[in-house]
């Protein structure tokens, strides 16, 4: 086990009177001691985020690990999702919304990308199955239709087929609906239906895949499906996954964060998080004491 | 309270249980031995079912509790450390039998020695097993500790013994039959030794969250 060791000082926010300074598990470099195998992706310092008057995040800072799955669990109200949806400035689009920090995306400034290039880069993945009120292969095929393909211009016909194909292979639905692509998406199960979302967020090749509870509307086989299907993705992608299911967070996850209250209470590798937390309320809270 | 919550203390309950139950044969084959008790060997032989009974019922339990609670952090590590604890009290149970075979032996048979080193022996092994199981109850990580450091002492007094019985077997035939009666008691008395220490660094792994076997805490971390 590697000790617990605080993050540098100038990546710590000030206590506040009410609450304990958030404890992250970390090396002196400032990450977990993995990481050292991995480049940070993206990076939050002194994250705060605001819904009008209530503050919803407070001073977050967590690395992200490139072609690594992190998860960010707690109860609800923690501020998880919320932390989630600054990665791709989804939060943006919420009246009254205020942020303040800083997220670097492979070191650069998030917000001084287009929010559209941002959101191709990193893509997303909800709650809920949202496909459109499309066809299968209209649905994947959305994205690199409004962002066209590498290097610009139209995708052709067979440029379109044979990315629509790979997305759907990647999202390990292909087998599944090659014989009915332009069937209604709504035609597909409630599995099917969030593979198809993977898929079509995969399909303009994103760097990051945000993922928000994406298996809390699923059963048990189709969330294996989506876990196994994480696990494969990470070797092209980086990933973020919140989750209340703290064992899918134990299974898929190579770092695990835990959030109270909007405070970052610890990160650290999954296997710690669960076998040995440094902190009570981590502990209280995947044990089921609270929460 | 929780309903897990409360089956892990009824976990605890039943593994103090196993303890006191083998704390007890491990006293009485000592006993056996060195009073000459044949009555203390009589009452290790009956333990023994017991033991062996509340070791399945132990097992089957927290194998249950695992599959149904998916326990994480110190539940996990109760649970293991319980299965872990469970299997040494049951060997040491049975290595407290094997010891009480060799009294009711060596209460047939003409003394060789006097009885000096195996009660030291002994009070230093019934001591390290309090302990084991002190720590164990009380999550004492300090006293977990000092079991680990009492365990060379043990093997410094089982090599000596060793020494001194095989001297004995050179010097007259005779005395072979007693002579090996008693080394079986003192490698089982260092092994109940080895037991405890077991339990000792499970109680580290229970409380500190450390693997500290085999010298794996000045291992650098895989």
């Amino acid at each position: 086990m590697s000790p617990a060791k605080p993050m540098p000082a100038s990546a710590q926010q000030a206590p506040e009177p009410d609450m304990a300074p958030p404890s992250v598990n970390m090396a002196a470099s400032g990450e977990p001691n993995l990481a050292a195998e991995s480049a940070t992706k993206i990076s939050a310092t002194d994250l705060n985020f605001h819904y009008g008057s209530f503050q919803a995040l407070h001073g977050i800072s967590m690395k992200i690990f490139e072609n690594r799955v992190t998860a960010c669990i707690g109860p609800s109200g923690c501020g998880k999702s919320t932390f989630l949806r600054t990665l791709n400035r989804m939060n943006e689009t919420v009246r009254h919304s205020r942020v303040e920090g800083e997220i670097l995306l492979d070191g650069q400034n998030l917000h001084s990308f287009e929010v559209s290039e941002v959101r191709r880069r990193v893509g997303m993945v909800f709650q809920r199955s949202n496909p459109f009120p499309k066809s299968i292969f209209d649905n994947v095929a959305y994205g690199l239709r409004i962002n066209g393909v590498p290097g610009g211009g139209s995708p052709s016909r067979g440029e379109l087929r044979d990315a629509v194909e790979h997305s759907l292979r990647r999202a390990a639905l292909w087998d599944e609906v090659k014989d009915k692509l332009h069937q209604s998406a709504y035609s597909l199960s409630g599995g099917q239906q969030q593979r198809l979302c993977i898929a079509r967020a995969l399909a303009v090749n994103p760097e990051v895949l945000l993922l928000d509870e994406p298996c809390s509307a699923l059963d048990p086989i189709a969330t294996t499906k989506i876990e196994d299907l994480i696990f494969h993705l990470k070797s092209s992608c980086t990933i973020v996954i919140v989750t209340h299911n703290m064992q899918q967070a134990a299974r898929v996850a190579d770092y695990t964060g835990f959030f109270l209250l909007g405070r970052l209470i610890e990160f650290d590798e999954t296997p710690l998080i669960f076998k040995n937390p440094a902190q009570k309320e981590t502990e209280d809270y995947v044990t089921g004491r609270f929460g | 309270m929780r309903h897990f919550v409360e089956e892990l203390e009824h976990l605890k309950t039943k593994l103090l249980e196993m303890g006191a139950l083998v704390e007890a044969s491990i006293q009485r084959s000592i006993s056996a031995v060195t009073q000459k008790d044949r009555n203390a060997a009589e009452e290790v032989f009956r333990n023994e079912d017991r033991v062996n009974a509340i070791e399945l019922e132990i097992d089957d339990f927290a194998i249950k509790l695992l599959a149904l609670h998916q326990p994480m952090a110190a539940d996990l590590r109760l649970i293991v450390a319980a299965l872990k604890i469970n299997t040494d009290l049951e060997r040491m149970g049975d290595l407290s039998v094997s010891i009480a075979e060799r009294a009711l032996s060596l209460i047939e048979g003409p003394v060789i020695k006097p009885m000096i080193d195996i009660p030291h022996i002994a009070g230093l092994v019934q001591s390290m097993v309090r302990k084991a199981l002190d720590a164990f109850v009380m999550r004492d990580a300090d006293l977990a500790r000092s079991v680990l450091a009492s365990d060379d002492a043990v093997d410094s007094l089982r090599t000596a013994c060793y020494h001194e019985l095989i001297s004995f077997m050179e010097k007259d035939p005779a005395n072979i039959k007693q002579a090996l009666n008693l080394l079986v008691v003192t490698r089982n008395l260092e092994r109940i030794a080895d037991h405890s220490t077991n339990i000792a660094e499970d109680v580290l792994f229970l409380v500190k969250g450390i693997d500290v076997r085999h010298h794996a805490e000045s291992r650098p971390p895989s």
